[in-house]
């Protein structure tokens, strides 16, 4: 037993030795690759300037990981930047600028309370700059599932709500019809709405993007009622297209009074911003990139139904539409 | 009175010959009802006045004055000390995380992969198993690395283990000093027991947003949050190891002439060292369920791809990373387990003969260094290939998720209604129309009533804390809610424990089914609850439920198993039916048990708060979750986690001191055991 | 008493907040129940004086709450005297330091336990070198000591057994060769074998006998088992509610309890397997009577008597350590006692 044991033993430690001075002579494929990309980084620095670190937010809703990953799969492959992504929530986002934790806000939905602590035209520490529009358009209205607005087409009309309201009723909305909000941290003013159009309804809150999108589809699905507040560009219109029900129009200054309100969302243009001092870096090409990115809602849409209907991941799904959109991608290359 | 027990114990007694002193227990439900029923009557003629109700985007000034605080730390990071420290500290881990992400998980640039691939982490991983416990866990360990990859979450599954390796090491190097102060020195527990019930009532959602204001986001707050979170059961196992050391034990190293340190050293840690470990592994499975929730302050990990899950509302990809890990709890689970056994079996002389041992552990190491080498070299040993099996499961799962949910949906909707409108709406009225001088005064009449003095102290400083923050109604409405889940809980907890403690095979059936519930992280099964039951309330309550509900359960069982055979065969042979038997036996034999499960059960709902906003629950967990997405919002935020905290506080210390004589299992653990999630 | 192996004055443990203050107080006549009743103090030893002759077995009987255990402790301060001093040979050990006291302990003392104390994860013979381990001793030299005390006790070839794997009379030998290895002054064993069964306790007794003929030591035994005190111990020493009802001989506990108490105690015990000749004689009505007849030593236990004493007509002539004629018995003293038994 012993004695086997010890042989077993020998014959391992030489087949072990074997093997190390097989892989060591070999030299894997990893040492080429290793060196090809050493140069590779070497070769781009030594071109038209570098590019250095972008740590890249990112926001929690598929549209938006559609931007960044475009953008950051772009700047990795062509440019060969370090990308970080960080998943995190707006706020939080907007707090990275200053410890250098965030280099990148790629859609801003309009943040005048953060704006005002860290942009320094709006009094703040300067911590963020405004990169300006990203193209994209937000959109925001009320909202009924298709199903609803074929059926009961008077129902488009805030000025009919009303008489339905009863058929909206829930478990959560205490007689009157329901009104579902969206995940708190959304620029809402429902409330002050339906209290300021004397709408027999009460705001009852989904608590995230995940709850509204699937009460929509369940309303669709099993002809349910439900109106709440929803927005654009998002990937379930592919699947799903709402219908938004009309309110009075909006005017400059008529959301000015959060309490007052009575009128619907405005669109909105959607921003980039930068951190400061990684933006000062002019000749950095990752800099380059992110100045010059733009893009339009559709484009923004191809991508977020790559990834959530098809299922890519999200890295796949940026490099496809980069693929498919050679001269779009030129552009902001330039 | 046995002479064996410490003599200081036999002295304090009443004397021997004096007959013991037994109060005549009285019955409480008397004046619980009393109460109840004044409540009511008062109720009646006030509901609706002095409710408290901070309509939406109202904040009071301590909410302002809270954001001010914020802005000050974050405007100070670079002067104040406090955040001065926490910086440098939080960089240091950052380093550390980033460090071990380059060696296992992510490209090691200008390598085009990290420094160890698949192949070599999975054979040390596997060598190490054999090492620390036997092949079996080696067997585990080779097949769980494997399926990471193989379901294509390698490198997410990396990056968790080293969350948990951080957060469990930085454990260790706390718990065990803090853990034998408290289980050697009466006044240094007095100070850190409540500190730790502080921590264990806390929501693990509630710990970040005061941690990434101090740590910053990413994978430092998260080793900060794991580490709270996992510290206090590792402490208060390993103090209770210390302290349930055999008093003979402590005698025999004194009269000996040990001194203190070669004490502690050689009798009480060795004896403490098998529930030192019970403490370690409950750390561990802690450390795991929390790193997965950090991923919301972007700690790297398998908690990510759940909530991209979430995201794009698709359960089955959200259902994968969560199933590894709960493949990943239960290899730890199984590791640590089997390592604390095996010293003894290995001393007395178990396991395989020495020499066979000693060869396989060599053979295995130079086959793991071989491993390391090659997929260090080559590209296919590096990264895991692609199977496509992840994706596969998803999509099916999925499909099989939403024929689930489809053919339910026609009969959930009404079980919903009923239930909200029969039991949630009433309830909810009552608390939350209540003037809050009614309803505190009522609480606090209860909490007195039920636990004397040394409930009402507790239980008005966290009413007056309650008042202070401002969310009063909020939290009224978030109480009803957890009641009501509490309800359901117990209710679920005692027809499925009873059935489990009376026939082995629904136990050995349920028991993985439990196991399950309660790791995988609850962003796995909003979605199907979101179809069953839309955005409300109940869905809140069901979400709470599918985490608590294992805990009660199993407590229940448990309880209900420890009816002593004896008492058993005796009522059996006295003719009592199957009911009479536990109606009349079991569970009022397991009173202790059934106390405990339902302020666990209570606890772990109230932990769900937080989950429970974001799927229309309301209230408090929605405040929570406005704090942590807007700015100005953070006061109300912060202020609804320290309400949610003091509500916890005020119920466990209600429940416990209510069962104060009752049960030995209350002391010995955690409050909060640390399993799941949340 | 100079010469004394232990020397215990005056020993008081009072339990509760303010028991040094207590001491010297009226207070302290009071019953226990009226002290608990008064102040919340409780006595444990009260005023407990004796002294044990070197090589002397001492046990200290009492029921369960009579201080006996606390006692035991008191000697090596497990628990601290709240008055009173404890001599061990010249030195105090009452107004010792904690590393003086340490060194007796580690050297002088030994003690063996109720529930044996053996730390399960050592082997027997890392138990047994416990002592020597933490008194510093080399490797080799305390595994032969070691070696030598599971011989002496018995245990060959179980040495590197875990206590677990053995029986209960087995782990208390085992703590007996701990606490020999040390090669203590004096052993204390604290109710050693009530944890024993009947069999296993009786064989343990005689191990006990056994080595105090080999090893000579100074013994302090608690006991509660009346029965094992008589059997091991050279005197006895009766407690009750902490304070001492008697103390004495077996064969002087037996024939004159100090009490109704301890009367009652040793009723139940075959008096004539204890008591001696000493004890049922009547004094000689001059020194001739009985000339002629078999002569016993006064200090003969009654049962061995019986067969002389029944076997001759009349009486036996009883005479004490200096063969001096102190009394004379006959079948009627014996019989009186063993009937007595039956009854």
């Amino acid at each position: 037993m012993q004695v086997s044991i010890n042989r077993s033993l020998k014959t391992l430690a030489v087949a072990a030795v074997a093997a190390l001075s097989v892989s060591a002579c070999g030299g894997g494929d990893i040492d080429a690759k290793t060196s090809q990309n050493a140069s590779a980084n070497a070769s781009n620095s030594a071109q038209a300037g570098k590019c250095g670190t972008i740590n890249m937010a990112v926001n929690p809703w598929v549209g938006y990981e559609a931007s960044a990953y475009v953008v950051g799969e772009l700047a990795k492959s062509k440019l060969g930047c370090t990308v970080n992504y960080k998943d995190l929530k707006e706020d939080v986002s907007w707090q990275g600028f200053g410890t250098g934790e965030v280099d990148v806000v790629i859609e801003d939905w309009g943040h005048p309370d953060l704006e005002k602590k860290f942009v320094k035209d709006k009094g703040g520490d300067g911590s963020a700059t405004d990169g300006g529009p990203n193209g994209n358009k937000g959109i925001i209205h009320w909202y009924v599932p298709p199903w609803l607005a074929a059926e009961y087409p008077d129902i488009l009309d805030y000025n009919n709500l009303n008489k339905y309201a009863d058929k909206f009723a829930t478990s959560e909305s205490g007689g009157k019809g329901q009104f579902l909000g969206a995940d708190p941290s959304y620029v809402q003013f429902d409330e002050a709405i339906v209290k300021n159009l004397n709408l027999n309804f009460k705001v009852v809150f989904s608590g995230g993007e995940a709850a509204s999108i699937t009460a929509f589809q369940k309303a669709e699905k099993n002809k349910e009622w439900l109106i709440g507040y929803f927005y654009e560009p998002q990937w379930l219109f592919a699947e799903l297209p709402l219908k938004a029900v009309k309110l009075p129009p909006y005017t400059d200054g008529c959301q000015a009074d959060p309490a007052k309100v009575a009128c619907d969302y405005p669109d909105t243009i959607l921003k980039k911003f930068y951190s400061t001092k990684w933006a000062s870096n002019a000749e950095d090409t990752g800099v380059k990139l992110v100045k010059a990115f733009q893009w339009t809602n559709e484009d923004q849409n191809i991508v977020a139904k790559y990834i959530s209907q098809d299922k890519m991941s999200k890295e796949d799904a940026a490099k496809k539409w980069i693929a498919d959109n050679p001269d779009k991608v030129a552009a902001w290359l330039k | 009175m046995s002479t064996a027990a410490p003599p200081k114990v036999i002295r304090q007694g009443p004397a021997p010959d004096a007959p013991p002193v037994l109060a005549e227990p009285t019955p409480r439900w008397k004046p619980v009802a009393v109460v109840l029923l004044l409540w009511l009557a008062v109720w009646w003629f006030t509901k609706g006045t002095d409710t408290l109700v901070l309509a939406g985007r109202d904040r009071t000034p301590v909410m302002d004055t809270l954001a001010a605080f914020r802005d000050r730390m974050i405007a100070g990071r670079e002067s104040n000390p406090v955040m001065v420290v926490t910086g440098a500290l939080a960089d240091a881990l950052r380093g550390t995380v980033s460090f071990l992400q380059r060696v296992i998980s992510i490209p090691d640039d200008p390598r085009p992969v990290p420094q160890i691939g698949w192949l070599g982490v999975t054979a040390v991983a596997t060598w190490v198993g054999y090492a620390v416990a036997n092949w079996r866990i080696a067997l585990l360990v080779l097949g769980t690395f494997l399926s990471f990859g193989a379901f294509g979450y390698w490198s997410h599954s990396m990056d968790l283990l080293i969350m948990v390796g951080i957060a469990v090491v930085l454990s260790l190097a706390v718990g065990i000093p803090l853990g034998i102060l408290a289980g050697t020195n009466k006044r240094a527990n007095s100070i850190i027991e409540p500190v730790l019930d502080f921590l264990q009532t806390m929501p693990t959602f509630v710990y970040l947003l005061p941690i990434v204001l101090f740590f910053g986001i990413g994978s430092a707050s998260a080793v900060v949050c794991t580490l709270l979170y996992a510290v206090p059961p590792l402490i208060r196992i390993s103090a209770h190891g210390i302290r349930t050391v055999p008093p003979t034990m402590v005698e025999v190293a004194d009269s000996i002439g040990l001194t203190r340190w070669q004490r502690l050293l050689k009798v009480q840690l060795p004896l403490a060292k098998r529930t030192i470990i019970v403490g370690l592994n409950q750390t561990t499975l802690a450390a795991l369920s929390m790193a997965t929730i950090a991923s919301f302050v972007n700690g790297p990990g398998l908690g990510k791809p759940v909530l991209d899950g979430l995201r794009i509302n698709d359960t089955g990809t959200a259902l994968v990373p969560g199933l590894l890990i709960v493949a990943m709890a239960i290899m730890l689970d199984r590791a640590t387990t089997a390592a604390s056994e095996r010293g003894d079996i290995m001393a007395r002389g178990g396991g395989l003969p020495p020499r066979l041992h000693r060869a396989i552990l060599i053979g295995g190491g130079v086959l793991a260094a071989v491993a390391v080498m090659i997929s260090r070299q080559s590209l296919w040993a590096a990264e895991f290939p692609d199977l496509g099996w992840g994706r596969a499961i998803a999509k099916g799962a999925g499909d099989v998720i939403t024929a689930i949910t489809d053919t339910l949906s026609p009969i959930t909707g009404p079980f919903k209604d009923a239930i909200t409108y029969a039991l949630l709406n009433p309830l909810q009225a009552f608390l939350s129309e209540s003037p809050w001088w009614l309803a505190a005064a009522a609480i606090a009449l209860l909490a007195y009533v039920l636990g004397g003095l040394r409930a009402l102290v507790p239980t008005v400083v966290c009413l007056a804390g309650m008042v202070f923050f401002g969310l009063w109604n909020n939290a009224m409405v978030t109480l009803a809610m957890t009641l009501v889940a509490t309800i359901l809980c117990m209710v679920i907890a005692v027809v499925v424990g009873v059935a489990m403690a009376r026939k082995r095979s629904a136990d050995l059936l349920i028991r993985p089914i439990l196991d399950a519930g309660q790791t995988i992280p609850a962003f796995v099964y909003l979605i199907p609850c979101l179809a069953l039951f839309g955005p409300s309330r109940f869905t809140g309550i069901v979400a709470a439920l599918a985490y608590a509900a294992p805990v009660s359960i199993k407590l229940v069982a448990d309880g209900v198993k420890g009816v002593s055979a004896t008492t058993m065969e005796a009522v059996r042979s006295s003719g009592a039916s199957t009911m009479q038997q536990i109606r009349k036996v079991q569970l009022p034999m397991a009173k202790a048990s059934l106390m405990l499960a339902t302020n666990q059960g209570l606890l772990f709902v109230l932990a769900m708060a937080v989950i429970s906003g974001m799927v229309g629950a309301g209230a408090l967990g929605y405040d929570v979750v406005i704090g942590f997405s807007r700015s100005e919002e953070w006061g109300k935020g912060f202020a609804a986690g320290a309400t949610i905290v003091l509500l916890g506080i005020m119920i466990d210390r209600i429940a416990r001191r209510a069962a104060e004589a009752a049960p030995d299992q209350w002391k010995r653990f955690p409050m909060r055991a640390p399993t799941g999630p949340f | 008493m100079a010469d004394a192996a232990l020397s215990v004055q005056n020993l008081w443990k009072v339990f509760g907040p303010n028991a040094e203050k207590l001491i010297g107080t009226p207070d302290l006549e009071l019953s226990r129940k009226e002290l608990q009743a008064k102040s919340g103090h409780v006595i444990g030893v009260r005023d407990v004086s004796f002294d044990v002759a070197p090589g002397e077995v001492f046990v200290v009987m009492g029921l369960s709450g009579s201080g006996k255990s606390t006692l035991v402790r008191l000697i090596t301060r497990l628990i601290e005297p709240t008055s009173g001093t404890v001599m061990l040979g010249e030195e105090n050990l009452t107004t010792m330091d904690e590393e003086k006291l340490r060194e007796v302990r580690r050297k002088r003392v030994s003690m063996v336990f109720q529930h044996f104390g053996l730390l399960p994860h050592r082997k027997v013979i890392d138990n047994v070198s416990f002592g020597l381990e933490i008194r510093g001793e080399d490797k080799t030299r305390r595994r032969a000591r070691a070696q030598n005390m599971v011989d002496l006790v018995g245990l060959s070839g179980y040495e590197q057994n875990f206590p677990d794997q053995l029986s209960g009379g087995m782990q208390q030998r085992v703590g007996l060769a701990r606490a020999l290895a040390n090669d203590p002054d004096i052993l204390m064993f604290d109710e050693p074998f009530s944890a024993l069964d009947p069999l296993i306790r009786r064989d343990m007794q005689n191990e006990v006998i056994r080595l105090h003929h080999e090893v000579g030591k100074t013994m302090v035994f608690i006991t509660h088992d009346l029965a094992e005190a008589l059997k091991l111990g050279d005197r006895i020493m009766i407690l009750r509610d902490g304070a001492i009802i008697q103390i004495g001989t077996p064969d002087e506990v037996v024939a004159a309890p100090a009490d109704d108490y301890v009367k009652d105690f040793v009723s139940d015990v075959p008096k004539s397997h204890v008591l001696t000749l000493k004890w049922v004689m009547r004094p000689p009505a001059n020194s001739e009577e009985g000339i002629g007849a078999p002569t016993l030593p006064d200090t003969t236990i009654v049962r061995d008597a019986a067969r002389t004493v029944l076997a001759t007509d009349g009486l036996v002539r009883v005479v004490n350590a200096q063969d001096e004629f102190v009394g004379v018995v006959d079948d009627e003293d014996i019989l009186r006692v063993v009937v007595a038994e039956e009854g």
